[in-house]
C-alpha cells in the first residue's frame, strides 16, 4: 500500500473531461427541466384546475379544517396519472391510486409538450449521472484507491449520490419529476464549487486514511448525504406548498407562484416523501457514525473524542433524531418538524464545508492549501 | 415526548461551542494560544466552561436531564409492551367498513368456516390471530416495531455507561522512543499520563517493547509532494508475563494490542546524535537528542544539555544547546527552513550557551527546553550571537576553547499512545444493538387486520376484511388487498354482493 504507484495521469485527465462533459449535460438537462415547467405552466391539468378555484376552495375547507391542514381533493386528481414519469398507466402500483389527496398533475401540467420535455430532461439527467459515475470510478481507478480522499472528491461523490437519489425515486417509479430542478441545481452548485475551489489533482493518501475503514465510513456518510439532500428539497416544497395551500384554504388568492406551486403534490404527501427519505437513510447515517467511531478506536485508540468532525457528525445526528420526533410530537408536526429537519441538513452541510475549511481538527484532509 | 425533544435540540446546541473554541483536554496548545489572543473574552469563557464543554456541568445536565426524560419514556413503554404481547390482538371495531382500507363481499358459506379460514391464512401470513366467538378474527404483527425502539432506546443507556466506565477506569498515556531504545508499561517510564478517575496505576500491565526501528516514505512528485504514504514502526515486544519476544510492525491504522492495551502510533522525528567535549576535552554529554518537529516538512527544534561540563580550569560550566534540525535545509529570506520531511540533505543549526543549566534545583524542567536565565550565550569576536550550521561529520568549535559538539548522525524517533479502555467492548455491543433496534423501529410496521364474518339470511355471510397501520402506509392497503383476495377464492362474491376492494387514503394518524 505504501510503495502504491503514482497517480496514472492519462486515467485522472479521462475522470476531469468526463467532469466536465457530466457538468454540460447536468447543465442542459437543468434547462429542459426548466422548460418542462414553463410549459406545463398551459397545460390541461392547470386549465381545469385554474378554471374553478371557488369549487375547489369549497371541496378544500371542510376536510378536516380542524388540523390546519388541506387536503385539495379536486386539484389534478383526474390528471394525477400523468404525473407517473417512466410508468405506463397500465402497471400502476397501489400507491399511485392513492392520490385523492389533491397532488398536483406535475411540472408538465398534463402538456403533452411540457411531459416530452420533461423526458427528455430525465433522459438527459440519466446521462449526465452515468459521465458523472464514470469520472468518479475513472479518479478512483486513476489512484488506485477510493475516490473521495479529499473535498473535490468527496463532493462529486456527494454530487452523485444526490443526483442517484433523484434518478433512484423515478426508477422506483415514483412521480417525483418536480424534484428535477432543484436537486439538479444543487448538483450543478455543488459540483460547480467542487471543479473551480476545491479542485486538487488526483494524489496518493496520508497514511492516516490507509485504511479500508475509508471505504465504509466515508461510502455510508456520501450515501446519507445524497438522500439527506433530496429529503431537505422535499421539505423545502413541502413548506412553500403548505403555505400556498394555507393560503387558498383561508380564501386568500393564489398568488403569482400558484402557476408553480399548483403543480406539486398536496402538502402531505411532500411532507410524507421527506420523512421516508430521512427515515431510510437515518439507520445509514448512524452506522456511519459508529462506524467512524470504530476507526477512531483503532487509529488513534479512542472511539470518541469530540474531535470537530466528530461533535458536528454527533450534532447532525441529534438534529435528524429531533426531527423524527418531531414528526410524530403534537404541536411540532408540519411546519415546524419541516425547518428542524432542514436545521438537521445545514448541520450536515457545515460538518462539511464548514469544518474542513473553518476548524482543524483531526479530519483536515481536504487537500486545501493551508495559510 | 416533547421534553425529550427540547432537549434533544439543547444537546445539539451545546455541543456546538466545543467545536469552535479549542478544548484545553484535546489541543491544549490551541486553547492557550486561543486565551493568549482574546484576553478579554477568555475568562468569560472560562466561567461558562467553554475550554472544556464536554466535561462542564451543564452539558452533563443536559445528557443527564435526556437520559431521565428518556427512563421516565422507555420504563413504562416495556412494561406496556409486554401487557401487549401477553394480551390478545385487540377486537375488531364495530363497523369495520370504516376504515380506509377494507373490503365487503357477501358469499354463500358457514360462518365458522369462514373465521376458521381467515385465522389460518392471518398465520400463514405470520400475523399474531385470534379468533373471537362473536364472529370476527383478529391479527395483529409488527410486535418488532416497538421491540427495536426500546432496544434503541435502552441500548443509549449501555453507550453512557460505556463512556462513563471509560472515563473512570480508562488510561492513556503518551511515550517517546528512541530508535533502539526501549519502553516498558509502569508509569514513570510514560511522558505524560492521564489515568481514568478511578484507574490505579496498578492497573498497568508491565509488557516491554524495543523500538527496532522507523521508517517514514514521503511522495517525491506531483502537487502533494512532501506528504507522507507510509510510517511504519518495527517493534520487538513482549508480553508481561514472560513468553518469548516478537516482531511486529505499528502504523497509523494499525495499532498493537497486548495485554489488553492499545499501542499506536502517533507521531515522529528525528534525533541527531552528538557529543559534546568541555574545555577539558572530557565528553559532557553523548547520545541523540530528540528534536520536536514543527511542520510538515519536520523543521524540528531541541536543546542539547551538559550541564556537568566543565570549563578550561576543571570548574564545573554547564554547556546548553539550542537550535533546529532540518531534514532538507533551505535557507529563505525568513531564515533557516526544511523543504522536505525525508533527509536528503539534513543540517543542525545550533547556537550555545554556558553557565547553570538549573537541573539541580530540584524543580521539574522541561527535557525539550533550555532554561537560559542564568546562562550566557557565545558570542563571536564582533559580539553577535554565536551560531553554527553542522552537517553530519561536522564539529562546532565553541569560542574560547570552552568545548566542543560534533555532529555524529541521526536516529529517528516514535511517539506511542498507550490505551487501555476496558469499556470498548460494551461500547462496541451498545452501538451495535442500537442501529439494529433502529432498523426495527424504523422500517417494521405494525398493522393490525379483521376479518369479521356476518351471519345473513338463507346461508349467507358477509365478510368484512379490513385493516389499520398506525404508520399509514400503502403497503397495508395491499396487504389487506391481497387478504381479501386469497379469501375470495375459498368463499367467492355473490353476484348481487358488493364486492370491491375500497382503497383510499389512510387516515394520517401517528405514533405518540
Amino acid at each position: 500500500m505504501s510503495n502504491a504507484p503514482l497517480a496514472d495521469q492519462n486515467l485522472a485527465q479521462l475522470a476531469n473531461w468526463l467532469m466536465y462533459s457530466a457538468i454540460a449535460v447536468y447543465l442542459l438537462a437543468f434547462v429542459a427541466a426548466c422548460a418542462e415547467w414553463a410549459f406545463g405552466s398551459r397545460g390541461p391539468g392547470m386549465r381545469a384546475s385554474a378554471a374553478s378555484p371557488a369549487v375547489r376552495a369549497a371541496q378544500q375547507t371542510p376536510v378536516a379544517p380542524s388540523r390546519g391542514r388541506t387536503r385539495s381533493a379536486a386539484v389534478g386528481g383526474a390528471t394525477g396519472s400523468s404525473t407517473q414519469v417512466l410508468a405506463p398507466p397500465a402497471t400502476a402500483r397501489p400507491e399511485a391510486l392513492v392520490t385523492g389527496t389533491g397532488d398536483g398533475p406535475g411540472a408538465a401540467g398534463g402538456s403533452p409538450r411540457a411531459d416530452l420535455v420533461g423526458r427528455i430532461a430525465v433522459s438527459l439527467t440519466v446521462l449526465a449521472l452515468l459521465l458523472h459515475f464514470g469520472s468518479v470510478l475513472a479518479r478512483g481507478l486513476a489512484v488506485s484507491r477510493p475516490p473521495w480522499g479529499n473535498m473535490y472528491e468527496f463532493s462529486t461523490a456527494f454530487a452523485l449520490m444526490a443526483s442517484a437519489a433523484y434518478v433512484g425515486l423515478l426508477a422506483a417509479r415514483r412521480p417525483v419529476r418536480w424534484l428535477g430542478v432543484p436537486v439538479l441545481f444543487s448538483v450543478l452548485l455543488t459540483l460547480g464549487l467542487a471543479v473551480s475551489v476545491l479542485y486538487v489533482d488526483s494524489a496518493q493518501l496520508v497514511p492516516a486514511l490507509h485504511s479500508y475503514w475509508l471505504w465504509i465510513h466515508v461510502s455510508a456518510a456520501i450515501i446519507s448525504g445524497g438522500v439527506f439532500h433530496t429529503a431537505a428539497v422535499v421539505s423545502i416544497l413541502y413548506l412553500v406548498r403548505d403555505r400556498w395551500e394555507r393560503a387558498v384554504a383561508g380564501g386568500g388568492a393564489e398568488g403569482r407562484g400558484a402557476v408553480l406551486w399548483r403543480r406539486l403534490p398536496s402538502s402531505q404527501t411532500l411532507d410524507k416523501l421527506a420523512y421516508r427519505l430521512t427515515g431510510l437513510v437515518f439507520p445509514l447515517w448512524t452506522f456511519a457514525v459508529i462506524a467512524g467511531a470504530v476507526w477512531a478506536e483503532a487509529a488513534w485508540g479512542r472511539y470518541w473524542g469530540w474531535d470537530p468532525k466528530e461533535t458536528w457528525a454527533f450534532i447532525t445526528w441529534v438534529a435528524y433524531a429531533a426531527y423524527l420526533h418531531a414528526r410524530a410530537t403534537a404541536g411540532w408536526k408540519g411546519r415546524r418538524a419541516a425547518v428542524l429537519g432542514l436545521v438537521a441538513f445545514a448541520t450536515f452541510v457545515f460538518n462539511y464545508y464548514g469544518v474542513n475549511i473553518l476548524i482543524t481538527g483531526l479530519h483536515s484532509y481536504g487537500g486545501l492549501p493551508t495559510n | 415526548m416533547r421534553t425529550a425533544l427540547v432537549l434533544l435540540l439543547l444537546l445539539a446546541l451545546a455541543a456546538v461551542p466545543g467545536s469552535l473554541v479549542p478544548q484545553e483536554g484535546r489541543q491544549p496548545a490551541q486553547a492557550a494560544d486561543f486565551r493568549r489572543r482574546n484576553p478579554d473574552l477568555a475568562p468569560l469563557l472560562d466561567t461558562l466552561g467553554f475550554f472544556d464543554v464536554y466535561s462542564s456541568p451543564w452539558f452533563a445536565a443536559v445528557y443527564l436531564l435526556l437520559f431521565v426524560s428518556l427512563a421516565g419514556c422507555i420504563v413504562p413503554r416495556t412494561v406496556q409492551y409486554v401487557r401487549t404481547l401477553r394480551a390478545r390482538p385487540p377486537a375488531a371495531p364495530r363497523r369495520l367498513d370504516r376504515l380506509p382500507q377494507h373490503a365487503v363481499w357477501t358469499a354463500s358459506a358457514d360462518r365458522g368456516e369462514v373465521l376458521l379460514t381467515a385465522a389460518d391464512l392471518l398465520r400463514r401470513r405470520r400475523f399474531r390471530a385470534d379468533l373471537d366467538v362473536g364472529g370476527s378474527v383478529a391479527g395483529e404483527k409488527g410486535y418488532l416495531r416497538e421491540a427495536g425502539n426500546l432496544v434503541f432506546h435502552a441500548s443509549l443507556f449501555g453507550l453512557l455507561v460505556a463512556l462513563a466506565v471509560g472515563s473512570l477506569f480508562g488510561t492513556t498515556g503518551q511515550k517517546l522512543v528512541l530508535e533502539g531504545d526501549s519502553f516498558t508499561n509502569t508509569l514513570t517510564q510514560y511522558d505524560d499520563f492521564t489515568p481514568g478517575t478511578l484507574a490505579s496505576a496498578d492497573s498497568l500491565q508491565p509488557f516491554s517493547f524495543q523500538l527496532k526501528g522507523f521508517s517514514a516514505t514521503y511522495q517525491r512528485s506531483g502537487p502533494q509532494r512532501g506528504t507522507a504514504s507510509s510510517f511504519v514502526a518495527r517493534l520487538n515486544y513482549s508480553k508481561s508475563d514472560g513468553g518469548p519476544a516478537r516482531d511486529t510492525l505499528v502504523e497509523v491504522n494499525k495499532p498493537l494490542e497486548v495485554d489488553g492495551a492499545k499501542v499506536f502510533l502517533l507521531g515522529h522525528g528525528y534525533a541527531p546524535v552528538v557529543t559534546v567535549r568541555d574545555g577539558k576535552g572530557d565528553i559532557a554529554w553523548q547520545g541523540p537528542a530528540a528534536f520536536l518537529p514543527q511542520d510538515a516538512n519536520l523543521t524540528s527544534v531541541g536543546v542539547i544539555k551538559a550541564p556537568d561540563a566543565r570549563d578550561r580550569d576543571g570548574k564545573r560550566d554547564g554547556l546548553g544547546f539550542t537550535g533546529l534540525f532540518l531534514p532538507t535545509v533551505q535557507l529563505t529570506q525568513t531564515g533557516w527552513a526544511s523543504s522536505f520531511p525525508a533527509t536528503d540533505d539534513p543540517v543542525l543549526v545550533l547556537t550555545a550557551y554556558h553557565g547553570d543549566l538549573g537541573m539541580d534545583s530540584g524543580r521539574p524542567q522541561n527535557v525539550y527546553q533550555l532554561d537560559s536565565s542564568r546562562m550566557t550565550q557565545f558570542r563571536k569576536a564582533d559580539g553577535s550571537p554565536f551560531a553554527q550550521a553542522l552537517r553530519p561529520g561536522d564539529r562546532m568549535q565553541l569560542p574560547g576553547g570552552a568545548g566542543s559538539l560534533t555532529f555524529d548522525g541521526i536516529k529517528q524517533w516514535a511517539s506511542f499512545q498507550i490505551a487501555r479502555n476496558p469499556s470498548n467492548s460494551t461500547a462496541l455491543w451498545s452501538a451495535v444493538a442500537m442501529g439494529l433496534g433502529l432498523c426495527a423501529s424504523l422500517f417494521v410496521r405494525r398493522r393490525r387486520v379483521w376479518v369479521r364474518a356476518e351471519a345473513m339470511l338463507s346461508g349467507r355471510v358477509r365478510i368484512v376484511v379490513a385493516g389499520l397501520d398506525p404508520g399509514g402506509t400503502d403497503r397495508t392497503a395491499e396487504e389487506v388487498a391481497e387478504l381479501a383476495e386469497e379469501l375470495r377464492e375459498r368463499f367467492p362474491a355473490l353476484k348481487a354482493a358488493e364486492s370491491d376492494v375500497k382503497n383510499l387514503e389512510p387516515l394520517p394518524q401517528e405514533q405518540k
